[in-house]
């Protein structure tokens, strides 16, 4: 049982939600995700944890609207309670002072990116990031990334804000000018993919952290499996970030489709209740 | 030893057990033919998740307890993992004294209702029944007859809690809620130990929730024994995953002074072969999870399951038959069993290999799958089968499965179910580097006392055994139990001299 804190709409699509969770306030690092179920109806989705105050015993949690669970939790109220939070799960990122690190976020993908930028930044770090959405509104976090980056670059598709283009445009621009590092992307798997061929022909090493679909997220079921290098991995407990210039992407957006039917159809039933 | 065989020998010779046991000629016995099992019709049970078996009506029970002849050397009880008092306890039916009968069960069984579903007694109670190693006759049920006293008991709503000694105000954590982590919680809480079981997951149960289906054991029957757990005052924290939201030092500094391990088997197998990662290819765990724990195929809960018309499930075990009848009833028109040996060799119990040929399930053994295809949004579509053929025996004593060379073909599949084994959770072994295990991963303990190379934790079950049953999991639990109990006494001892 954990209760919602304090809400805020990041924008029409997203919301930002803290959540009463002080064992996973004090536990968790960059990187680590948790499994939330919002009702004894709800299904199991991951949610990556955007930010914690551990005095405060709290979690900060960015949801974006895609289906049934993520439009049902964006319509919860301060006060509400989610049944089930369970966390933190996944390997933390690994914090280095590697030198110059760039950050390439898509979307919702930006939360998770935040505390990671955050913590290279603070191990002493160069943060050069890159934030890419479709227009203006899908742009989130700004003033959070901008206080954690040295040099912020924004790309819109419509160029509705920041410069015209893709992330990958964006990225370039500062590859072509410095020596980076480490390279970290997180965002919509087809981002992730594009983000990762540019990095590679710059021979940056690169993460990516993987958004699969988790039913428990502890190892048990295998419906998070990805192939990286030519092996299985479970995203749940060997991820979820990994090197991304070894990831199968393109057998990762297969696998993310795999209920995409069901899903689209009990959105739409889901909407026509409301 | 001794001291139990003469505690079973004075047992025997009570004046109510030489009544009953007079009360019929053992000729008239062992005329008697053994009870059958009163069953939901195959073609309507394969279109509903309600249990196969309706349990024995007390009549039935009754009769096929009068078949035991109380033998002087019971040898039933050797077959029996936890050493149940079974001839007390049929006797118990015999009589009619069933509520005297589920307590004689729960003397060595803390799930008694749970064990006479899933044990597989006809390798172990019942295979070394004497009607079986004598008569060469079917023998005693006492599966059936477990399951009815621990029925009638919950049924009756004159459930015994276990007397619960005085609190001593000493923390023990069990980490997993399946059964042998219920198992010792059960026999801890008892000695007035102050017991917490830590879960992963947001249920408690381990296996019998999110594994074996309702169909064979529904999840009242494990709520009710979860109750009795919680009146007798075992405290359950759901969602906390031992290892990453406290550690076992951040218990230990709260004050837990010895642990269980009991988190089970649940890393689960893929055959690493082409194309296995393709959609609507599913582990068994997570088709059995979605179904049994999350209620997907529930319209009203939100988790999604896909199964299709062609369902073919890669496995011989208990697990390949749950997920075949499963298949089944979310309305496959073709459920099929592909297993590389025959059809003896399967582990499965035997009833669960009955009743899935009789739910018209297609058994495709001694096949085994090389590839799997898809269509352009990559769902499976095709696999290629190999038919394999008996040689030598292997290390198990069973004969090792081999290829047939040019024997490949290809078979239409919407929905694969990969049930060829779990190997151990690593979550523990992972956040405690101090403890030892083997090369398998499995947690190595002392035999006896459970205990594992780190002084203050125990362990049992599938993390120490691998894959292997409730039944060997509980008793496991109970073994660990006294060996924590005399860890603890001895240290207290050491602590006041
Ligand atoms: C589908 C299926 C059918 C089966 N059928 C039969 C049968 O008919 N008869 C039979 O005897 N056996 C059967 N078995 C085997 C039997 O269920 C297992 O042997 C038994 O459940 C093992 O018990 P356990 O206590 O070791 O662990 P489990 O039942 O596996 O429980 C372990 C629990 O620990 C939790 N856990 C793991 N790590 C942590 C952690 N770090 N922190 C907190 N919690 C944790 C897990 O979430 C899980 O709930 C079957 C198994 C399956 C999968
Ligand atoms: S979510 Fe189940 S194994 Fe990763």
């Amino acid at each position: 049982m954990n209760k919602i804190i304090e809400k805020e709409q990041l924008n029409n699509n997203v919301v930002k939600l803290i959540i009463d969770a002080p064992r996973i306030a004090e536990k968790r690092k960059a990187g680590h995700f948790v499994i939330v179920k919002i009702d004894d109806k709800g299904e199991r989705i991951p949610l990556t944890i955007a930010d914690a105050d551990a005095k405060k015993g709290t979690i900060t949690l960015v949801i974006q609207k895609v289906g049934v669970t993520s439009h049902k939790l964006s319509l919860m109220e301060e006060g509400d309670i989610l049944t089930d939070v369970v966390g933190p799960l996944g390997n933390a990122t690994e914090i280095e002072n590697e030198g110059t690190v760039l950050c390439a976020g898509g979307g919702v993908g930006i939360a998770p990116l935040l505390p990671i930028a955050r913590a290279f930044k603070e191990a002493g770090n160069r943060v050069v990031s890159v934030l890419a959405a479709r227009n203006k509104d899908l742009i989130i976090l700004e003033e959070e990334m901008k206080e954690c980056s040295d040099e912020l670059i924004i790309m819109t598709d419509d160029g509705s804000y920041g410069k015209q283009g893709l992330v990958t445009h964006g990225m370039e621009e500062i590859l072509d000018k410095e020596k980076v590092n480490l390279a970290v992307t997180i965002g919509p798997a087809i981002m992730m993919k594009f983000a990762s061929q540019t990095t590679k022909k710059y021979n940056v090493p690169t993460i990516a952290s993987l958004n699969t679909i988790m039913v428990d997220g502890t190892g048990m079921c295998g419906a998070c499996r990805v192939t990286v290098d030519g092996k299985t991995k479970f995203v749940c407990v060997d991820g979820p970030e990994f090197d991304a210039h070894k990831i199968d992407f393109d057998e990762m957006i297969m696998r993310l489709g795999a209920y995409q039917e069901q899903e689209r159809k009990d959105y739409e039933n889901y909407l026509e209740t409301l | 030893m001794d001291n139990i065989q003469e505690t079973l020998k004075a047992e025997r010779q009570k004046p109510w057990r030489e009544e009953i046991r007079k009360a019929i000629k053992p000729k008239d016995r062992t005329s008697m033919q053994r009870v059958k099992m009163p069953e939901q019709e195959p073609d309507v049970r394969n279109k509903n998740h309600k249990e196969v078996n309706r349990g024995l009506t007390e009549q039935m029970a009754v009769k096929e307890a009068q078949r035991c002849l109380d033998c002087a050397n019971p040898t039933c009880i050797s077959g029996c993992p936890v050493g149940i008092n079974i001839p007390k306890f049929i006797k118990r039916i015999e009589q009619g004294e069933f509520l005297e009968s589920a307590k004689v069960l729960k003397e060595t069984n803390a799930l008694p209702a749970v064990c006479g579903r899933v044990c597989p007694q006809e390798v172990q109670c019942e295979a070394s029944c004497f009607y079986v190693q004598k008569l060469k006759k079917d023998p005693v049920a006492i599966g059936f007859l477990e399951r009815f006293a621990a029925d009638y008991e919950r049924n009756s709503g004159n459930i015994s809690i276990p007397e619960v000694k005085k609190k001593n105000g000493i923390k023990v954590g069990i980490i997993g809620s399946g059964p042998s982590g219920l198992a010792v919680a059960g026999d801890m809480v008892k000695w007035g130990y102050d017991v917490t079981v830590f879960e992963a997951l947001h249920e408690i149960g381990g296996v019998l929730k999110y594994g074996i289906p309702e169909f064979r054991l529904p999840n009242e029957i494990v709520d009710v024994e979860i109750e009795n757990l919680k009146s007798m005052g075992v405290k359950f924290k759901t969602n906390f995953v031992v290892g990453t939201t406290g550690s076992v030092d951040d218990l230990r500094e709260e004050g837990f002074e010895a642990f269980f391990v009991g988190s089970g088997a649940g890393l689960p197998r893929f055959m690493n072969i082409k194309g296995e990662n393709y959609r609507r290819i599913f582990s068994s765990n997570e088709y059995l999870t979605r179904v049994n724990l999350m209620n997907a195929a529930n319209p009203d809960y939100d988790t999604p399951v896909f199964s299709g018309k062609n369902v073919a499930v890669i496995g011989g075990g208990n697990t390949a038959m749950d997920s075949v009848r499963t298949s089944k009833r979310l309305g496959a028109e073709k459920s099929m069993i592909i297993y590389r040996r025959s059809i003896e060799e399967m582990p499965a119990r035997v009833e669960e290999v009955e009743h899935a040929k009789e739910e018209d399930i297609i058994f495709m053994n001694l096949n085994n799958p090389v590839e799997y295809f898809a269509d352009e949004n990559g769902n499976v579509n095709r696999m290629r089968v190999q038919k394999m053929e008996l040689g030598e025996p292997d290390s198990s004593g069973r004969r090792r499965p081999v290829p047939l060379e040019g024997s490949e073909y290809e078979v239409d599949v919407d929905t694969v179910v990969v049930a060829i084994g779990v190997s151990p959770n690593p979550l523990i072994p992972a956040s405690m580097p101090e403890l030892d295990v083997t090369d398998w991963g499995t947690i190595k303990v002392d035999q006896d006392s459970m205990q594992s190379s780190v002084e203050d934790v125990f362990a049992g079950g599938d993390i120490v055994r691998g894959g292997a049953t409730v039944i060997l999991a509980m008793g496991d639990g109970r073994k660990a139990a006294a060996g924590m109990h005399s860890y603890i006494q001895e240290k207290a001892g050491k602590r006041k001299s």
